[in-house]
């Protein structure tokens, strides 16, 4: 073992943590919007709309995510002259929009699933009684159905976060330097993949601890009385205001 | 886009294709038997009563999940060899030149992150089956061997079989990173085909589609096992 090495690396491999987390989070971000659309898609009444959403999902959680990025980025290169006409090639030239569209478009479709899931488990008759003392569809949803649906599939995202952070390990195939990207970068300098691996191995382990303990606090806090005895920040702050 | 290029034979690149996907077919069934093989080895540590091997075993799956599969790979390609030099100098006193092959290489990486996801699944089955069972099944006078393949395989495994499934289409989805360390199989065909006539895109989607075809039809075998493994249970 190269103690020496492993204290040069150190500090290269933390400066990408945050390329990493700017991935994961805006992906995460903008997937999670799509996802809530998708989401409303496959619970539609209407036929076509939920095949299609179902479609999109099928298609997206049986292809590995290495495709999709590579279609993407190596693939739009083939109809250059076409996006160049219409001025997306701006945008489809860079890694990094690529990246960032195939992460969004991947998580999009898992977390729709997830959404969806979360959704149907909300009990109906708490729909109807909203619905009889006359609260209208949107607030319906605002009120009753999302922050239950949100409570419910928070363990099953909490698992789609961590496979994102990893996932995001990925773009460091199109040229992005992430801690994967850096790390094979130092491997293939200085041949001690023993050493780098460690590192960037306990960065993304300690990322990855961070969010399930985030999720884990932000599960107990959503529903303090399924966890009662035990400290609840955002309960307390909720009933301070409430007495106000 | 130009599909007189996927055409079969010598002047097309789709038997190329086709044996890109043997080969991603075998790499993953080769793989997911591994990772079972492990997982049956650790759930057992898991569900054991000792300390350190319930450590052990939960190091190796928080790692393994909690780390991507690429840079596992990286760590492999680059310092199986080395490792094994090592153990070819150290204990076999050759000091030639030893290298892991890439399938190998392959089937290592993608077969312990896939054992790292199974592990869970089969130790979650284990615990679905009833201990009054087990202690019925003693209490009949079974041995341990019978009271395993008779009273927990049938139901580990039928409970297992979903989880498993999700396992396997990770497994075969996570055989496309091994195109990086030069393993000819679906990805890896298409980059080559892609770089050598300039049309990305056909060959990508040809992979795309290639893989859309083997998890279909794979996660459809494993609904078919889920149905026979369930044909004792009666139906609410």
């Amino acid at each position: 073992m190269d103690f020496q090495l492993m204290q040069e690396t150190w500090p290269q491999l933390l400066d990408a943590v945050p390329v990493t987390l700017i991935l994961a989070v805006v992906s995460l971000g903008l997937g999670f919007v799509l996802a809530m659309g998708i989401a409303m898609l496959r619970l539609s009444k209407n036929r076509v709309l939920q095949n299609s959403a179902y479609g999109f999902v099928y298609i997206f959680r049986s292809t590995p995510l290495l495709v999709q990025i590579f279609l993407i980025y190596y693939g739009s290169g083939q109809f250059r002259t076409f996006f160049d006409d219409i001025g997306l090639w701006v945008f489809l030239k860079e890694p990094w929009f690529c990246a960032i569209l195939a992460l969004t478009l991947n998580t999009g479709a898992y977390s729709s699933e997830i959404i969806r899931g979360g959704i149907q488990s909300v009990n109906w008759g708490q729909i109807e009684a909203a619905k009889s003392i006359g609260m209208s569809a949107v607030k319906r949803f605002r009120r009753i159905v999302f922050p239950q649906a949100l409570r419910q599939a928070l363990p099953a995202y909490g698992n789609e976060i961590i496979l994102m952070v990893k996932s995001t390990s990925l773009a460091s195939t199109i040229t992005i330097l992430d801690i994967t990207g850096i790390a094979k970068k130092i491997i293939a300098e200085t041949w001690s993949p023993i050493e780098v691996f460690i590192i960037a191995g306990a960065i993304y382990l300690s990322l990855n601890f961070i969010v399930t303990r985030a999720v884990n606090w932000l599960e107990i806090n959503l529903s303090p009385e399924q966890h009662r005895g035990r400290v609840s920040m955002i309960g307390r702050l909720r009933s301070v205001m409430l007495k106000r | 886009m130009d599909l007189s290029l996927l055409s079969y034979g010598d002047q097309g690149w789709g038997d190329e294709m086709i044996w890109g996907a043997v080969m991603t077919l075998v790499v993953a069934v080769s793989s997911f038997l591994v990772g079972i093989i492990l997982a049956v080895g650790f759930a057992a540590m898991k569900l054991s009563n000792y300390k350190s091997l319930k450590l052990i075993a939960d190091i190796y799956t928080t790692v393994l999940r909690g780390i991507p599969e690429l840079l596992v790979i990286y760590l492999v390609f680059f310092g199986g060899g080395t490792l094994l030099r090592m153990v070819a100098s150290g204990v076999f006193g050759y000091d030639g030149y030893v290298d892991l092959p890439i399938f190998v290489t392959g089937v290592i990486c993608i077969g312990v992150s896939s054992g790292a996801y199974s592990t869970e699944v089969i130790r979650g089955a284990v615990l679905t089956v009833p201990k009054g069972q087990i202690e019925a099944a003693r209490a009949i006078g079974m041995g341990k061997a019978t009271r395993f393949w008779r009273i927990l395989v049938p139901q580990v495994a039928r409970f297992a079989l979903p989880g498993l499934g999700n396992t396997w289409q990770l497994t075969l989805k996570d055989t496309s990173l091994i195109s990086v360390i030069g393993l000819v199989e679906i990805m890896r065909q298409a980059a080559v085909g892609a770089g050598s006539t300039k049309e990305p895109f056909t060959f990508y989607i040809t992979a795309f589609v290639l893989y859309l075809a083997l998890t279909s039809i794979t996660n459809r075998g494993f609904l078919r096992a889920e149905i026979w493994a369930a044909r004792g249970v009666r139906k609410s």
